[in-house]
């Protein structure tokens, strides 16, 4: 990026080619994680659509392709309601905050081999911090709303986020036992050798966990209790309307998005080749690392819609259970395992 | 043995693979949607929508003024008024049907003995202003001559099984 506009940005002192930069970095992420959630709701759409054998959107534009737009515009032009009670500042600052840990973690996401806005160390450190940050979002608007289903979607969704947040942390824990390090781009090179190097298969436990808690954590079905349309109607933005529903729409979707980004980064190899070490490898060495990247969240949020129009919802109860009986024992578990085999070095991973 | 079975099954996600390939197989399915403006289903000649007053051959509209729909109308839509003709046939003055009120039920049909109050496939429609539902005399004789070929077909098409 920078060798791009050095003849263009050379005269400029050093500080602020760093801050063009940055700042053009940060305007094509958000462009395009937004664009990506605009055609995920599409992609969601059409997905449940086919395999509840009917047809989707196909109405706008062609194939229904303009729907997120007609969607979009929509929303921008509903008329914005405060409830009478509600905690006006709070309220409004609940979907920003949701959106802005949504989107804030991709500062650390490499998108190929040093593709990246911050190459920090501590990357995974800040992915968690920031992760656990957006709960705020959904616990505040639960509150500031005043309304006794809104107050318990947040109640509901504070409750199975802090379970499930422990399993991903402890599922993280696996990953950087594995890799030695935190930084996202020093993992994904940990995972190079071939595809049964990546962490998905010595993890296999961990990656399981990791996916599962992460549909749980962007409050996604089978575990959107704190939605519960049929029994809380909406949960915690059930007193949102228009552009403010909106954001905490984007945000659940940017936050699936970034979650699948995640899960492809700890444990399917993020930007390497599947083909990695087989007779193929030279066949696809022409494509780019993005798009493997790309194409391992593509998968992952298929995943998503493919979980959603197949389980019904978890009862409450059943997902605590879940994330604190079975999930941490597991991870736990397997961090033990893991822990005696990488000291031992043992096996053909951790040797 | 059964529990060594049941452990890894719940292990192994069993249950939930399987609920995935049946979404997963129906995701390739044929789909079952009909794009409404453009594909339409097939309807049968015993369709009951919009209503139709007949005429005969001649051009004399066939309805007596019997009020026999009027009498069998459960939802009490319909009104007719009467006169003498001075050629001493009844004919109605007035006869309209409120659509609001229908129900759709096609007992009007049924009851009547000269075929005149009759139901067509009409299911495309809409009213802009109030008052429109009430479907007068007038209107219901120009859907009638309008769709005479269609509901003539239709009748016969039903003779046998009446």
């Amino acid at each position: 990026m920078t060798e791009f506009l050095s003849p263009v940005l050379g005269w400029l002192p050093q500080t602020i080619q760093f801050l063009i930069v940055t700042l053009i970095q940060i305007g094509i992420i958000i462009l395009g994680v937004t664009l990506a959630v605009a055609y995920l709701t599409y992609a969601e759409r059409k997905v449940i659509g086919y395999m509840q054998v009917r047809l989707g959107p196909n109405r706008v534009g062609p194939k229904g392709l303009l729907q997120p737009i007609a969607d979009v515009v929509k929303l921008m032009f509903k008329e914005i309601i405060t409830p009478a009670v509600a905690n006006r500042v709070i309220f409004y600052a609940a979907p920003i905050i949701i959106l802005l840990a949504a989107y804030v973690a991709w500062a650390v996401i490499p998108f190929d081999d040093g593709w990246v806005i911050a190459d920090v160390n501590a990357g995974l450190l800040y992915v968690l911090a920031v992760g656990a940050a957006g709960v705020y979002g959904v616990i505040l608007a639960g509150w500031a709303s005043n309304s006794k289903y809104a107050l318990l979607g947040g109640m509901r969704s504070a409750a199975h986020k802090v379970a499930y947040e422990l399993a991903m942390g402890f599922a993280l824990v696996g990953v950087l036992m594995a890799s030695n390090s935190l930084n996202l781009g020093e993992i994904v090179r940990g995972q190079s050798g071939s595809i049964l190097h990546w962490y998905w298969l010595p993890l296999l436990p961990m990656f399981a966990v990791y996916f599962i808690s992460g549909v749980a954590e962007t409050n996604r079905a089978p575990f959107d209790i704190a939605e519960g349309e049929s029994e809380i109607v909406a949960g915690f933005h059930v007193e949102y309307s228009g552009m403010g529903f909106a954001l905490f729409m984007l945000a659940e979707y940017a936050n699936m998005i970034l979650i699948s980004a995640l899960t492809a980064l700890l444990f399917l190899g993020g930007w390497l080749s599947p083909f990695q070490g087989t007779f193929l490898e030279p066949a696809f060495a022409l494509v780019p690392g993005i798009v493997w990247f790309l194409l391992k969240i593509a998968f992952l949020l298929f995943l998503f819609l493919w979980f959603r129009a197949t389980f019904p919802r978890y009862r409450y109860d059943q997902i605590m259970r879940l994330g604190w009986k079975v999930f941490i024992p597991v991870t736990v578990l397997w961090i033990f395992v893991e822990g005696v085999f990488v000291y031992f070095k043992l096996g053909p991973w951790f040797s | 043995m059964n529990a060594i079975k049941q452990f890894f099954k719940t292990w192994f996600l069993w249950e939930l693979w399987l609920g995935m390939s049946v979404t997963g197989r129906y995701f390739f399915g044929r789909k079952f949607t009909v794009r409404y403006p453009e594909e339409k289903t097939p309807i049968s000649p015993r369709f009951r929508g919009l209503h139709a007053l007949r005429r005969y051959a001649n051009g004399e509209e066939r309805c007596i003024a019997c009020k026999l729909c009027e009498a069998v109308c459960p939802a009490l839509a319909i009104t007719i008024e009467s006169e003498v003709r001075d050629d001493g046939t009844r004919r109605t003055t007035r006869y309209d049907i409120d659509l609001f009120k229908c129900i759709y039920c096609g007992f009007c049909e049924e009851a009547c003995p000269v075929d005149s109050i009759v139901e067509t496939r009409i299911f495309e429609y809409h009213f802009e202003n109030r008052g429109e539902q009430i479907m007068t005399k007038d209107k219901l004789l120009a859907i009638g001559d309008t769709y005479e070929a269609q509901i003539a077909a239709d009748r016969a098409a039903d003779a046998r099984y009446r």
